[in-house]
């Protein structure tokens, strides 16, 4: 079983909550998932809070834990003071921390990522850094107090999957017993179990349901991969060879000249 | 007095931030709030006295990925 910090979960699939269609949509995709972690977000109320209470009531009618994310935040100083008014609203400690770099790649400013890490790290926060796959920045977000780490595949909502496969399989072989989480870029169930075979812990996923034609039919779809992608982690796959060796015993073989 | 709520400069008669919320007619549990960049608790905001030109924020959930 998954534990991310001291919480213990089934599901391996983390879900967004932004792009759907409708609520009802993000409802019947959140059910198929069977995902229990929604990540979701804060932002400038200007119609009084009657329409963001329909959304807050609808997560928490369906039962899920929350993880709010700091979104759209470009500085420390925004994503700090994100993070402790999502913890006001949502009453967790838990943040999924983004500090933007880049505005076309979205790529996180990992300089920025980690002494946000640290200050709320020191006010008691759990977080979970969206960050790249550098093993360094990584080292950084560990002192920081990180017991999470949710490298990119591929930028946010590209939908590319994994674009460097080498350097997610080294950045597991390094964090061999981190709960390590592969957040963005994934946009087919088919990235999600090459991710998971690689031996990753678990896949946040939004773009890649919320825009499918048949979205909770693809939460589902992607339910089933991670699944896939985990047991065949567990039942150590074939690493892959230059020549053909053949699969039928060529042992007792018939001669016919 | 004059305050600048989420971005935009608006005059307000209010002298707390739960009065300037009031009679702005937010309301809800999930509302958090900022006043000049440093987190006002919900508990906090009827003692919280509000100057000219201060900034707020209210923030309210929604979707995110």
């Amino acid at each position: 079983m998954l534990k991310l910090y001291d919480i213990a979960v089934q599901s391996r699939l983390l879900l967004g909550t932004a792009r759907f269609p409708s609520p009802a949509i993000l409802a019947e995709a959140v059910r198929r998932s069977k995902t229990e972690i929604v990540t979701v977000s804060l932002r400038r109320e200007t119609s009084g809070g009657k329409a963001s209470g329909a959304f807050f009531d609808l997560i928490r009618e369906l039962g899920v834990r929350v993880l709010p994310n700091t979104a759209g935040c470009h500085s420390v100083q925004e994503a700090v003071l994100t993070a402790k008014m999502a913890r006001e609203v949502f009453r967790t400690d838990w943040i999924k921390l983004e500090v933007i770099g880049h505005h076309d790649t979205l790529q996180p400013d990992v300089f920025g990522l980690v002494e946000a890490a640290r200050i709320l790290t020191a006010e008691g926060f759990q977080v979970f850094p969206y960050t790249t796959d550098d093993l360094v920045v990584a080292e950084k977000l560990l002192e920081a107090g990180c017991r999470v780490l949710m490298p990119w595949c591929a930028p946010i909502g590209s939908a590319m999957g994994p674009v460097n496969p080498m350097a997610l399989r080294t950045f597991r072989a390094h964090f061999p017993d981190l709960p390590l989480i592969v957040d963005a870029g994934i946009g087919r169930p088919s990235h999600a179990a090459q991710v998971m075979e690689l031996g990753y812990d678990a896949v946040l996923l939004n773009t890649a349901v919320a825009g499918a034609g048949d979205p909770a039919s693809m939460a589902e779809a992607f339910a089933l991969a991670i699944e896939a992608g985990r047991l065949a982690h567990s039942a150590v796959p074939l690493e892959p060879r230059d020549m053909a060796v053949p699969s039928t015993p060529v042992i007792g073989k018939a001669v016919f000249s | 007095m004059t305050f600048i709520i989420n971005g935009e400069e608006q005059q307000v008669a209010a002298a707390t931030l739960a009065d300037l919320l009031s009679t702005l007619d937010y309301e809800g549990e999930w509302l958090a709030t900022a006043v000049n960049g440093e987190l006002v608790h919900r508990e906090d905001r009827a003692g919280f006295t509000l100057g000219d030109r201060d900034r707020i924020e209210i923030l309210s959930p929604m979707q995110g990925g």
